[in-house]
């Protein structure tokens, strides 16, 4: 296949995966490779990075495709371990050597050895991952890495680091083992991990949890700023038709000068509530994070938290830094003091709320429903939350569960949906529109 | 003209000035340089985004030119202004001359304030246009920068059309408080600038730091890497590590114990709950 060849049907794959680029950037492509040569394949990689990609969360999936159409085409490493038993002790130096050399090489043999879960060019990283077990070799590694001293307290750190890097590297051998026996149009469609932004927020693990709430800070001011530009808009333009009409009285009917709609004197006020039980809890603690980040925007912010029933929680969020990492957890056992975490009860938080707290509803008030309306066969109390929608100024429901799945099993999302609008909301890309479109200013 | 022949010799003339540039950094600027494009570099506080620029202008010898962006810039302090009050000497000095001679001077080069955009366009040498946090400007500028980095050149009415004669070497960072407008992005090469790995820190330490051991510098950069993995709000960055390895010199540490690191952490975190959780994960007293 020529070079060009390849490069179209490389950046086809990227616009599968989300990743747009147009023509004159596959222009500028091919004027990279033109001046790079391909004899270097991480700068091919650096380069066409340079020319492909708009913005930083790119690269992973970026990476992943360019494994398989551009692969190191090396077929099976040498084996040399007999044992698991050997094969674990090779891997545990590497891992405390750390270096990128040697973890490269070890996952390739973990691989060959561990991975094929077929005869005919099938290849595994979990089976892989399954037999070696890294992560049991992080106590005798941080021994290796122990330099004495201070630095001792970080071996660990240090040994748990390298073996996440160890499975990253399993993860693109397996890949391009299967690509090298299967070809890469078959298998890119399914094998590339999506990027964090278009990830289902109802499937993240720690790991992408964590690289998530790093963009909450950005993430929010580049809503306040949507928002900001909204509210002047809206200020601006409206033409108050009465006050005109009346003013034209003067000028013989003639509406000469236009009156303004005077601006809102207040900005909105926020309420959100939010279900925090087990399934849910990450979608409900990333929105927060992320309306509380742009609360500036809004006269006030006052959040509530359930399970099975309703409580508020906004000081704890009004902290002068809220970690991110720890607010779910105290959010969690705030709102469920005993170990009933798992279920949550719509119909009684709703109920709840309105008692305890249904001063907080009035006509200046937007309020943001969060959670998956999965009332574990409970009464939806559709009456009460009908009370919240009749007093509120807006009401918005954000749903973390794809269309489809709404009213199945103990979903009551429907009974919800018809009383108030009601979002899906499974994504990052699909909260951040959202938010920025359905907040009041 | 090309200012660089290859990658290798990207990343040696960096080094030379004290900028150790990854892989990744060397052929994006080698490429920025030679397809004629700007250099779009996003990424976090202190991963040396500026200092590129800066290094990319001592390597070549060019001249750096830099346009600091802000809330509120315009364009009259990016692209040019007129001297409105020593074109007002000029006409009330020139009184018996008719308008039209008046104005064909007061229109000329010598009321002409060149801000960094013209500037850059007009210089006769090559030089680097720094554009710096340009997600800190309005969306204005950015029409106004697309223009001119479209076709690199100007047009002030009253003058005619100034064309570049080298084209500059554009960079231009953004810490992503804003999104960059999806022209402008296409209109750039783009170059994500991330914390470097262990071995490039380590090494960006021996050419910041020099009178720093290497043993010493191996744990600085390891301690870095834990901080970075402990999901704090604002992680430190190169400019904080080689900030902590001058600070370590001072205090005249050999090694690092629990006194010296509870001593010098507020060097490398900014947020009190960012201090308190690196206390309890690195068993440090108080
Ligand atoms: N690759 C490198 N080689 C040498 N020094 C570096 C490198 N990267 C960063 N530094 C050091 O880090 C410091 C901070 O870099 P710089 O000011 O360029 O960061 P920045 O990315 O522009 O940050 P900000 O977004 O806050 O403007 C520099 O003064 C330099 O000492
Ligand atoms: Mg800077």
């Amino acid at each position: 296949m020529s070079t060009g060849t390849r490069l179209v049907e490389f950046v086809r794959a990227l616009r599968e995966h989300g990743i747009t680029a147009g023509p004159s950037e596959t222009i500028d492509a091919g004027r990279v490779l033109e001046v790079l040569g391909l004899a270097d394949r991480e700068r091919m990689r650096a380069g066409l990075a340079a020319a492909l990609l708009r913005r930083g969360g790119q690269r992973a999936v970026f990476d992943q495709v360019f494994d398989l159409y551009f692969p190191l085409g090396i077929g099976a490493p040498d084996a040399h371990a007999e044992t698991l038993g050997q094969y674990r002790e090779q891997l545990a130096e590497a891992l405390a050597s750390g270096a990128a050399s040697e973890l490269t090489e070890a996952a390739r043999t973990g691989v060959e050895l561990f991975g094929a879960v077929d005869s005919d060019g099938g290849f595994s990283a979990h089976q892989t991952l399954e037999a070696i077990q890294p992560q049991t070799l992080v106590a005798q590694v941080a021994e290796a890495v122990a330099s004495g001293g201070f630095a001792e307290r970080l071996a660990r750190d240090t040994a748990r680091r390298r073996v996440a890097e160890f499975r990253e590297r399993v993860r693109t051998e397996a890949r391009r083992r299967i690509a090298e026996s299967r070809g890469r149009e078959r298998i890119h469609r399914h094998a590339v991990t999506p990027s964090a932004e278009s990830a289902e927020l109802l499937a993240l693990n720690a790991e992408r949890l964590a690289a998530l709430r790093r963009t909450i800070g950005p993430l929010g001011r580049k809503l306040a700023t949507r928002l900001a530009a909204r509210r002047t808009h809206a200020r601006r333009g409206e033409i108050d038709l009465r006050r005109t009409l009346r003013r034209s009285l003067s000028t013989g009917g003639v509406p000469m000068r236009p009156a303004y709609r005077k601006p809102r004197p207040n900005r909105p006020e926020i309420v959100l509530l939010c279900d925090m039980s087990g399934s849910v809890a990450n979608f409900a603690t990333f929105t927060l994070l992320l309306v509380q980040a742009m609360r500036d925007q809004f006269s006030r912010v006052r959040i509530f938290a359930f399970v099975d029933k309703t409580w508020e929680v906004t000081e704890l969020f009004e902290a002068t830094d809220p970690d991110p990492a720890r607010i779910a957890e105290r959010v969690r056992s705030r709102v469920a003091p005993v170990a009933s975490l798992a279920h949550s009860d719509y119909g009684r938080a709703l109920g709840t709320f309105l008692d305890w707290y249904g001063d907080a509803i009035s006509a200046k008030t937007s309020v943001l429903v969060l959670g998956d309306a999965r009332t574990n066969y409970g009464s939806p109390n559709v009456a009460d939350y009908g009370a919240i929608v009749a007093t509120a100024r807006a009401v918005h429901w954000l749903n973390p569960e794809a269309e489809s799945r709404w009213d199945t099993g103990d979903s009551a999302a429907g009974a919800y949906h018809a009383l108030a609008p009601m979002h899906e909301c499974s994504t990052i890309a699909a909260l951040t529109e959202l938010v920025g479109r359905i907040l009041p200013v | 003209m090309a200012l660089f022949a290859s990658v290798d010799e990207v990343s040696a003339r960096l080094a030379e000035t004290g900028y150790l540039a990854s892989g990744e950094v060397a052929t994006a600027v080698f490429l920025a340089d030679r397809l004629g494009k700007p250099l779009l570099i996003e990424g976090p506080a202190g991963v040396g985004k500026t200092e590129l620029a800066k290094a990319v202008s001592a390597a070549s010898a060019a001249e750096l030119i830099r346009l600091q962006c802000y809330e509120g810039i315009d364009e009259a302090r990016a692209l040019y202004e007129w001297n409105h009050a020593k074109q007002l000497l000029r006409i009330t000095a020139g009184r018996g001359e008719s308008w039209e001679q008046a104005r064909a001077d007061v229109f000329g080069e010598e009321f002409l304030l060149p801000r960094p955009l013209l500037s850059a366009i007009r210089s006769e040498h090559q030089t680097v246009l720094l554009i710096d946090e340009t997600d800190k400007a309005d969306l204005e500028v950015e029409g106004l920068l697309l223009e001119v980095l479209s076709d690199f050149q100007v047009t002030v009415p009253e003058l005619g059309t100034i064309s570049a004669r080298h084209v500059p070497f554009v960079v231009l960072t953004s810490n992503g408080t804003r999104e960059l407008s999806e022209a402008l992005r296409r209109r750039c090469l783009f170059l994500h600038l991330d914390f470097p790995d262990e071995e490039l820190e380590r090494r960006i330490l021996r050419s910041r730091v020099p009178a720093l051991e290497e043993s010493l510098a191996a744990a600085v950069v390891e301690m870095i890497n834990a901080l970075r993995g402990m999901g704090l709000r604002k992680p430190p960055s190169v400019s904080e590590t080689v900030d902590w390895a001058r600070t370590l010199l001072e205090l005249g540490a050999r090694t690092l114990d629990e006194s010296v690191v509870a001593d010098s952490m507020g060097v490398l975190l900014k947020h009190r709950t960012d201090i308190e959780i690196a206390h309890e994960k690195l068993q440090l007293p108080g």
